[in-house]
């Protein structure tokens, strides 16, 4: 199979970038997509030619790393997949494909198709956890916690934090990723205690980073490799409201010894 | 911005219901004292005021959160973005700078006559709004403006209303569907009853 | 030749971890602040010791070369988690995951090690569950279990088909908080090219920054080694494109010893490679051989055929297909052990039987299960994992056999350590894949997460303090000591070195010529002669990579082909080295089979008088040969047997 590549390059961060046309010939259809980019950078290394960057790593659809906007949509054109699990078997002979990286504010181009998606390290990091440490567990059955929540949190945790979501968000917002932890943690007694905190605190980390608003186009639901549901969105607003209002003000206390 | 939209949803529904009052063949005399109560029981005259502050509030957060959404993108996509997405979702910023435009028309048409800012057209008194509706609908381009208009609000509501129970935080694996259905319903009665109104208009007298 | 001692407490194996913790030395609070710990990895083990240290109130510094810790490839393990928690009442206790996992790895593991890793499973599950790990549950709300291969119980948690990412979330959560209350400072796309050594003891790592292509200093009290294990010697794996052995490498080139490097686990159910230009396997469950058969055609003319696509395998009448597995093991039959499996499919497409493209397949055939159980029974079992194999290779298995190949999934082997899980350098710990770990010569399902865990947790939080007490007068040690200026200095020569080679290959073609050797030569069976061959190879590769390798772009910039380069000249000399140990061991056993140690029906044999040890190798300066060094294991326990499946 050939196909015309279209694919953002741009050298580092300052660099304005732009659109630069590849051929690539002869690709199996049962390469995959970073397959063919392998190829295609092959082609450029013998040229002399600095190669694509791209991310990638697991190349197996769970670590979340790759986070490729093609042909209008971040992960391609099939449904449920990460670009990594993508074939080439699914474009069509001699098809452009544009190929530019994930596009938003809170994620700066680091070079060519790489982002900077330390952002949601920082929204983790203002919640995203339960406090406890590795001492003094109670036995783990000793909570039991209902088989449909323990699923429905599972479904939630499934996120592997690559992105698409913003990227695929005409707002870019990062409402279906905030929302998937803050359900993980909702749906389980352990995650409940601390439930209103970890809302508050992740939804204004979110806020600061400058990721845009959810309007309900529910284009991240649609385009999530991990098909988390926008149904965690409404819970994560459920909490985030009712936290507004009926969370007691946080007291400081001071202690001297 | 979805409870404030979620209060006009029920305003165009008191609304609808006070307009489709002229449809009755009492040559308006129900629509007038229907409106005419509107105009002076002071409870109504004060949600009036919130009903205003509303209307702002929902345009105010709109325009901000819309500015706020374009600027989280500062370099855009060079392939159009192609992701499936909630039917016209995405055009929520169009259709209601449209349905704003459309409501200015509509104040300059009757509210601001109401209220004495501007001059009602020759034979029509201030306050007689069934005649001067008729007068409105008499002209084509006028009605037909208007269902523009409202053909609009519709695509508006019709998002507007089960994503306003999503922000909410309402969204169950039983009642989504049915909230949506609603949605939809909700949207098509209302366009569709005041859009009714010029067809009558034009088409029975 | 001297013998390691690994330190191990003296007394009964059942109380040797209780009474050694509580011998173990503390460091007071106020001095904890002052000691820096570098954690390099994020995996299972990297992430959990990080934030383990971290809420102890150690000042850590913790490398990633990924873009976040989430990603590390500890997310990628599917099946689950062992744990002797004996929930299921089904005669499951600490020593029974003790005994098994001795017998597993083929008796090569150390005994006390081993004991105190089960001993301290059941708290990981605790611990885990309190993160808001969401494990599988029954509908009465408490924690479902699985079995898996090698044992008689049902002791597997699970999280669906994603249990190391679930744990590995749990982890970065616990990293991510310690990051957020200023406890741990995270670098990440951080490759780490040396670790720095003063006056004996780890003191610190260069690393380069991937982005800006800065070489950076950065110092600690001690150095802790998380990053992994070294699969993708072979090129082709199921880990992740960016695993590597560099950080172990520098460390082994600084004096640390690397353990039973070539005790490699090849897993025999992997989607075959389908050409030249294939980069990843991607591994299928092991719990598919519960009901598929395993077979290739009998006929060479009927493989020559499928190879033509003149026939589909559905064509093949029962009478012509060869069940090989259910003939040559009819007692355990399509069930034998990962190592067994591999080697049979193997064998059989050695001998020119193999299907697909390439010759390099066997069929795991799913049409009896679906004749007695019904597709929506076997739907339910393994719907996720038929999608996952139609995804990428476009076959629906619910109607044509599967096609399977082995593939280099994990290592046993690492950098040696003794009971603390410090090298033998002071002051460098290594703790998960790699080290040489709790799993002798093979590792049994589910017992990886489960060590990575074990290790961060639990173990390396309450021995790092007998090394770090003796440190609480050590001021924070200056990155300007001509320790690390010589360090800094090296890995920039050797990164311009690389630069400035200017060849005509690219850094994969190396690679893929590497991974050839090793899988020919050092792969699932070995021999005298094909190791020697190796070794010259090898040597040979060497000297093309130093001579002929094509790097473009710039050292002071985001660039991949240079730090694969990097990873890729370590493997090479990995290589070398794995293959010197093969050739050592006179023997076979577990993952490293030897053929020329083979019973008459070609099973493995165990050499237990002469090769009870643990071959751990010295790096010597000046191109002269390692030196093998040898931790005796006694077994007082357990008594070694050899294992049968006919």
């Amino acid at each position: 199979m050939n196909f015309t590549l279209k694919i953002w390059r741009q050298k580092n961060g300052a660099d304005k970038g732009g659109l630069v046309t590849y051929e690539v010939k002869g690709i199996s259809p049962d390469s995959s997509f970073f397959e063919m980019l392998d190829m295609l950078n092959q082609q450029l290394i013998s040229q002399g030619v600095d190669p694509v960057a791209f991310d990638h790593d697991c190349r197996e659809g769970i670590c979340g790393t790759c986070s490729l906007y093609i042909n209008g949509r971040p992960h391609g054109p099939l449904k449920g997949v990460t670009t990594c699990q993508l074939h080439m078997r699914s474009f069509q002979d001699g098809e452009n494909i544009f190929i530019e990286p994930w596009r938003c504010g809170a994620f700066p181009v680091l070079k060519d198709l790489i982002v900077d998606r330390s952002a949601f390290d920082k929204i983790i990091q203002s919640g995203g956890y339960v406090t406890v440490n590795s001492g003094g567990i109670p036995d783990a059955n000793a909570i039991p916690v209902p088989k449909h929540d323990s699923d429905a949190s599972f479904d939630a945790a499934a996120c592997i934090g690559c992105g698409a979501c913003v990227a695929s968000c005409p707002n870019a917002s990062a409402m279906l990723f905030v929302s998937a932890k803050v359900s993980h943690f909702a749906l389980l007694p352990q995650g409940r205690v601390e439930g209103e905190r970890r809302v508050q605190n992740m939804v204004a980390t979110m806020d600061s980073l400058g990721f845009g608003n959810c309007s309900n186009t529910y284009a991240c639901e649609a385009e999530c490799p991990k098909e988390i549901s926008v149904a965690n969105i409404a819970r994560m607003n459920r909490e985030f409201l009712a936290a507004k209002v009926f969370a007691e003000k946080e007291k400081t206390i001071s202690f001297s010894m | 911005m979805a409870l404030a939209g979620l209060f006009l949803v029920v305003f165009l529904l008191v609304h609808l219901g006070i307009n489709l009052l002229l449809l009755a063949n009492d040559d308006g005399r129900a629509f007038s004292a229907a409106a005419s109560f509107m105009g002076t029981n002071p409870v109504i005259r004060g949600m009036e005021v919130v009903l205003f502050g509303g209307f702002l509030l929902h345009m105010l957060f709109g325009l901000l959160v819309s500015i706020r959404n374009r600027a989280s993108r500062p370099v855009r996509y060079q392939h159009r973005n192609l992701s499936e997405t909630s039917p016209l979702s995405r055009y929520m910023l169009h259709s209601g700078i449209i349905v704003t435009i459309f409501l200015a028309l509509h104040f300059i048409d009757f509210y601001f006559i109401k209220i004495g800012l501007v001059a009602p057209p020759a034979g029509v008194e201030r306050h007689d709004f069934y005649h001067r509706t008729l007068v409105l609908f008499a002209d084509k381009g006028y009605s037909a403006a208007y269902m523009v208009g409202f053909l609009f609000l519709g695509f508006h509501l019709n998002h507007a209303l089960q994503a306003a129970f999503q922000t909410m935080g309402f969204n169950h694996t039983k009642y989504t569907g049915a909230v949506k259905a609603a949605s939809t319903i909700y949207s098509v009665v209302v366009a569709g009853g005041f859009m009714i109104i010029p067809l009558w208009v034009m088409f029975s007298r | 030749m001297i013998n390691l001692n690994a330190g191990a407490p003296k007394g009964p194996l059942a109380e040797q971890w209780a009474s050694y913790k509580s011998g173990c030395k503390l460091v007071n609070p106020n001095n904890k602040r002052k000691l820096d710990v570098i954690v390099v990895g994020t995996g299972l083990a990297g992430a959990s010791a990080a934030a383990t240290l971290g809420q102890l109130g150690y000042n850590v510094k913790v490398f990633c070369y990924q873009d976040t810790p989430r990603r590390a490839h500890s997310i990628a393990a599917q099946g689950g988690i062992n744990a002797a928690k004996n929930y299921q009442n089904d005669g499951d206790s600490v020593y029974r995951l003790f005994y098994d996992t001795i017998k597993g790895g083929d008796y090569r593991a150390r005994e006390s090690n081993v004991y105190r890793l089960a001993s301290i499973s059941p708290q990981i599950i605790d611990l885990c569950v309190a993160q808001g790990v969401p494990f599988a549950r029954e509908y009465g709300g408490l924690l479902a279990n699985r079995s898996f291969g090698g044992t008689q119980v049902s002791r597997t948690f699970y999280a669906r088909g994603q249990t190391g990412q679930q744990l590995l979330i749990g982890a970065y959560s616990a990293l991510s908080r310690q990051i957020a209350e200023g406890n741990v400072t995270l670098y990440n796309r951080r490759d780490i090219l040396d670790v720095v050594i003063v006056d004996g003891k780890a003191r610190g790592v260069i690393a380069r920054n991937l982005v800006t292509g800065e070489v950076e200093r950065y110092s600690a009290h001690a150095v802790v080694l998380a990053s992994g294990g070294y699969g993708n010697v072979f090129y082709l794996s199921t880990n992740a494109m960016g695993s590597n052995v560099t950080p172990a490498w520098s460390a082994y080139k600084k004096g640390a010893l690397f353990a039973n490097p070539c005790f490699t686990q090849i897993h025999p159910t992997c989607i075959p490679v389908h050409g030249e230009f294939q980069s990843k396997l991607t591994l299928m469950s092991e719990s598919l051989r519960n009901d598929g058969r395993i077979w290739v055609p009998k006929e060479k003319s009927d493989v020559e055929k499928l190879r033509k696509k003149e026939i589909k395998p559905t064509d093949i009448p029962e009478a012509r297909r060869d069940y090989y597995l259910e003939r040559r093991y009819p007692a355990f039959g399509n069930l034998v052990p990962r190592d067994v499996a591999s080697r049979a499919a193997k064998e059989r497409c050695d001998a020119g039987f193999g299907v697909g493209s390439t010759g390099l397949a066997v069929y795991l055939d799913f049409s009896d299960a679906i004749k007695r159980l019904g597709r929506e029974a076997i739907a339910a079992r393994y719907g996720n994992l038929f999608q996952m194999y139609e995804q990428i290779v476009a076959e629906d298995p619910y109607k044509t056999p599967m096609m399977i190949y082995p593939a280099v999934h994990y290592t046993m082997g690492g950098l040696w350590v003794d009971y603390d899980l410090m090298t033998t350098v002071p002051g460098l710990y290594a703790i998960g894949e790699c080290n040489f770990s709790d799993h002798g010569a093979n590792r049994l399902g589910a017992s990886a997460l489960m060590q990575g865990l074990a290790d961060g947790y639990f173990v390396l939080p309450y021995t790092i303090s007998n090394f770090l007490s003796a440190e609480i007068h050590t001021p924070r040690i200056d990155t300007g000591l001509p320790e690390f200026e010589s360090a800094a200095k090296g890995v920039r020569d050797r990164l311009d070195a690389l630069k400035n080679t200017n060849g005509k290959e690219s850094v994969d073609h190396f690679h893929r010529k590497l991974g050839k050797i090793m899988w020919e030569y050092c792969g699932m069976a070995r021999n005298e002669a094909g190791l020697n061959k190796a070794l010259g190879l090898i040597a040979e590769l060497k000297a093309e990579f130093a001579a002929n390798v094509c790097i473009p772009g710039g050292l002071k910039e985001y660039n991949p082909e240079l730090e694969k380069a990097w990873r890729v000249q370590d493997f090479i000399e990995l290589g070398e080295l794995m293959v010197r140990d093969a050739l050592q061991r006179n023997e076979s056993c577990g993952g490293h089979f030897r053929e020329e140690y083979q019973t008459p029906d070609g099973e493995a044999m165990r050499d237990d008088d002469a090769y009870a040890f643990v071959g751990a190798w010295e790096f010597t300066d000046g191109g002269s040969a390692p030196e093998l060094r040898k931790e005796e294991l006694r077994f007082e326990t357990v008594t070694p047997s050899q294992r049968s499946y006919k």
